[in-house]
């Protein structure tokens, strides 16, 4: 594949804590601009494959590059050309807004112009302009998340991983979450989030859905669910997952 | 009988109205869903009909106890659950098991007929230590700490939020079953898909009752026409859509669309002339009975 | 750095939007500076003293007159004998006493070597060791005065001896306020750590929503903390006993019995902590300054109260700790019985009443 147009490519990559395989050799490739859904129930490893994605952990083994650079050896370079955005929102609460907005982009290497100008941008989008001071413990929760999104990509990465992002909130702020997520995969950063909604995983190109280290299914929603014989991705993680989230 | 009686229960922390003026009547062995977003108030309804929490103004009554005077006879016979995770973690399974019956006065044979169905599959890992369980198992032990001492009703506090959607399906499967045991069963969650596995819910939003009813009943109570549109990109109609002066609205539905037309007077065939027009080709354009989470979203817009 | 600056000033406005750290940030050190200024006297003022005068002769009476009229000693009791100087020291009413030996004048006055002996007790070594200094200078001025000859030898020969302690045992030093130490370390800051951990993670509501009560609840926690730290004294004074040979002049059952009380004291005061806090960092932080530290400089453990200002020795009484260590000195190195030590008895008790009320307060409102 072109590697202009991969956003991330892997290869049997494998993570082991002593005796135990966290992640066993998964292969993967994500294309640019592409939405990228990572299912999984909760320790079957997403977590950990998802920190070496992002230059946060050391693979054991196998190979790979992620916006272009290799996850072994340049994950520096890796960190500087994505945005992560975490389940609790990874905003600080006793900073105002625009504080976090300042924050998060200078970390980025933004400069005060780039700042100001992507800032007020950002506030505009997000109709948040008259609460640039407000601190964000005071905003409700739907806001937070499309701020935290917003200041995600306010550098303009390759890449934005997502980690579970709508827990919670409501169906309206879920869709207009949404919305950002599509917006920014046309302007041709690639998303690639995790979820636990099953029909957030219909919305995505392309996902993976991961058992116990493993990759048991990968590919467009529409295709897996005739390949699988499943009427949705509900049913098709019944299928897959069942038997190993009783462990 | 073993009944929970809401009435104008108002509930304010300084400045937030966390609710407002619920009232709510739920019968004797009925499992009943309170489905509502975070910050809807859920917790605080929970917290005030344990005896956790006095509210500013209103009644309630739980058996027909009255939760503020008659506070100690109510904690003796309800099973309340805030969560998935408030167990011990540095104690195994069997001991946090053991701890609850024991704080009721009772022991785990005289409850074992109520929890059997459950235990068994947590059994074999009795002696792990609570903390080292998956968030599944975890759910199954909780139900059972809060069963082994016959309570008459039940309260659990959005039990399967963040917990994988197999569990979350068995976990119903689960209550369900309860049923049969006559317990009543007040359970709340944020997840619209499970409100259809209730005998009635009661849809919340920012401290208020969107409407109570059977699920059928929420759904034959949606006014509009509703389209479910199959497009190849979901995206692409969407943003077609929101420009379209005959729309009401348009929301994301999995892989399709779900569109309400303008005082409902928009035809399938206009809908598909209209997409057809801005190069936007589907597989179908069908009219559909609204999910729970369609009158959700409808409810909420009303209110606005 | 262009990298470091976002994080300077993120930690800035982290800082100074919180209130608990700016309290340590600021006040503690203002707190400690003023206390070690304080508390860390190499004076002493208003000692109390009795003169055990065996000679009452001109010069005798001199000398005792100047000794009451500086502004260090009290005259505190008229004593006649030596079993009275030693009753005195054990009711707490004299910390130093002087002891002038019969035929002072003549010997004095012909210049013959005269011993004057210093009877300070032992549980202030600090104290003692300053107290003979000013004696020192005292007698050195008296004897300047009244002979007349700055370059005379000085007849009167001062000598130091310690009551109560009189090999100087380390041990009687730092065995009372180890104990308190360890008790209100065990004790309060973990069984307040405790309590706010179930608050934390929320099973303390789920225990709520049951047949058990508030109290079931927290005294069924405590009682653990209070075995050990039961098990804890045994083996700090058993240790104390036996392998470093400390006596203990006083009752063993009245010694078990003041420490227990002040193990509930602080057991109560725990259980008050975690009454007033939600997380488990801030009953750690709030146990250590609000207990921890005073009992360090506060309780008369390392710096003696007497020599401390007024202002703050007002407010060492509020510590447990101060009682605790002053009974427990009482029964341990003077020996004493109950009706020595029934007022620190009593306050103790009362503290533990009042902190446990405040905390059934708290606990019960919903």
């Amino acid at each position: 594949m072109n590697e202009l147009e991969t956003s991330v490519h892997i290869k049997d990559l494998s993570k082991k804590f002593g005796d135990f395989t966290a992640v066993d050799k998964i292969s993967l490739d994500v294309k640019k601009g592409e939405i990228f859904g990572f299912l999984g129930a909760n320790g079957a490893g997403k977590t950990t494959a998802m920190r070496m994605l992002c230059g946060l952990s050391h693979c054991t083994s196998g190979e790979g590059t992620v916006a272009g650079f290799d996850i072994n050896t340049q994950q520096e370079k890796i960190k500087r050309n994505i945005g992560y955005m975490s389940q609790k929102f990874s905003l600080y609460e006793d900073l105002t807004v625009f504080e976090n907005i300042r924050f998060y982009a200078s970390v980025y290497g933004l400069s005060s112009k780039k700042i100001k100008e992507r800032g007020d941008m950002l506030l505009v989008r997000l109709g948040m302009s008259e609460h640039k001071n407000t601190f964000v413990k005071s905003l409700p929760l739907g806001w937070k998340q499309k701020l935290a999104f917003s200041i995600a990509v306010v550098h303009n990465p390759k890449i934005v991983f997502l980690d579970e992002p709508t827990g919670g909130v409501d169906p309206v702020t879920r869709r207009s979450f949404w919305n950002l997520i599509y917006e920014a995969a046309e302007n041709g950063t690639t998303v690639f989030v995790t979820t636990h909604y099953m029909d957030e995983a219909e919305y995505c190109d392309r996902i993976s859905l991961m058992v116990n280290g493993r990759i048991m299914a990968l590919g467009a929603p529409d295709k897996l669910k005739k390949e699988f014989n499943v009427e949705n991705m509900d049913g098709l993680f019944y299928l897959l997952a069942r038997d190993t989230s009783t462990l | 009988m073993n009944s929970i009686k809401i009435n104008n229960i108002s509930k304010s922390f300084g400045e937030v109205k966390a609710l407002e003026n619920i009232s709510l009547e739920i019968n004797e062995g009925e499992l009943f869903g309170l489905i509502g977003p975070d910050g809807a108030g859920k917790t605080t309804l929970f917290k005030s009909l344990v005896t956790l929490l006095k509210a500013d103004s209103g009644t309630s009554t739980v058996c027909e106890l009255d939760t503020v005077t008659d506070r100690k006879k109510i904690r003796n016979i309800v099973g309340y659950m805030p969560g998935t995770f408030s167990l011990y973690s540095d104690l195994s399974v069997y001991e946090n098991l053991k701890f609850f019956a024991d704080i009721f006065g009772t022991t785990i044979e005289k409850g074992y007929d109520l929890i059997r169905d459950i235990w068994v599959q947590i059994e074999p890992f009795k002696n792990r230590l609570a903390g080292k369980l998956s968030g599944g198992m975890k759910q199954k032990l909780a139900l059972c700490c809060t069963l082994v001492h016959q309570p008459k009703v039940l309260f659990l506090d959005e039990p399967t939020t963040g917990v994988d959607p197999v569990s979350r399906k068995e976990f119903w499967q689960m209550l369900r079953k309860l049923k049969e045991k006559k317990i009543t069963i007040f359970v709340s969650t944020p997840y619209m898909d499970e409100a259809v596995l209730c005998d009635r819910v009661a849809l919340i939003q920012d401290g208020r009752i969107l409407s109570t009813d059977t699920p059928e009943g929420v759904i034959n109570s949606f006014s509009r026409d509703l389209y479910e549109i199959k497009p190849q990109r979901v995206y692409d109609v969407l943003k077609t859509l929101y420009s379209w002066d005959k729309s009401y609205s348009s929301n994301a539905f999995g892989n399709s669309v779900h569109f309400i037309g303008k005082d409902d007077n928009v035809s399938v065939e206009e809908i598909l002339s209209f997409l057809k027009m801005n190069g936007i080709s589907v597989e179908y354009v069908k009219q559909i009975k609204p999910s729970i989470e369609d009158c959700f979203i409808e409810f909420m817009s009303d209110r606005r | 750095m262009n990298k470091l600056k976002p994080f300077i000033i993120k930690e800035f406005y982290h800082i100074f939007r919180d209130k608990k750290t700016l309290l340590i940030i600021f006040i503690l050190p203002i707190v400690l500076v003023t206390l070690f200024g304080f508390a860390i006297r190499s004076e002493i003022k208003d000692s109390k003293i009795a003169i055990l005068d065996k000679s009452l002769d001109e010069m005798s009476i001199a000398l005792s007159n100047k000794i009451i009229a500086s502004r260090y000693f009290v005259n505190s009791a008229d004593v006649e004998t030596d079993s009275q100087l030693e009753e005195k020291f054990k009711n707490g009413d004299i910390d130093v006493a002087i002891v002038i030996p019969p035929d002072f004048s003549k010997n004095f006055l012909k210049l013959n070597t005269t011993n004057v002996q210093i009877l300070a007790d032992a549980s202030n070594l600090n104290t003692a060791t300053i107290t003979k200094q000013y004696l020192s200078s005292i007698i050195g001025s008296f004897t300047v005065e009244k002979l007349s000859n700055p370059n005379i030898k000085e007849p009167i020969n001062l000598s130091l001896r310690l009551v109560y302690n009189p090999e100087l045992k380390d041990v009687y030093m730092f065995v009372p306020g180890l104990l308190a130490l360890i008790l209100m370390l065990v004790s309060a800051i973990m069984s307040s750590v405790s309590l706010t951990k179930e608050k934390e993670t929320g099973t303390f509501n789920v225990l709520k929503v049951s047949p058990l009560r508030s109290y079931h609840i927290i005294i069924g926690k405590l009682i653990p903390y209070l075995i050990l730290s039961i098990i804890n004294v045994i083996v700090i004074i058993g240790m104390s006993v036996v392998i470093f040979n400390m006596p203990i002049n006083g009752s063993y059952v009245l010694l078990f019995v003041v420490c227990i009380l002040f193990l509930i004291t602080a057991l109560s005061i725990g259980v008050f902590v975690s009454s007033i806090t939600e997380t488990q960092q801030s009953a750690l932080l709030l146990s250590i300054v609000a207990l921890f530290l005073p009992t360090i400089l506060l309780s008369g453990f390392i710096y003696p109260i007497e020599n401390m200002p007024l202002i703050l020795q007002g407010i060492c009484q509020i510590f447990p700790a101060k009682w605790f260590i002053e009974a427990l000195k009482t029964v341990m190195i003077v020996g004493g019985g109950i009706e020595f030590i029934w007022l620190q008895l009593l306050v103790l008790a009362s503290m533990t009443v009042f902190f446990i009320g405040l905390s059934v307060k708290k606990y019960n409102k919903i």
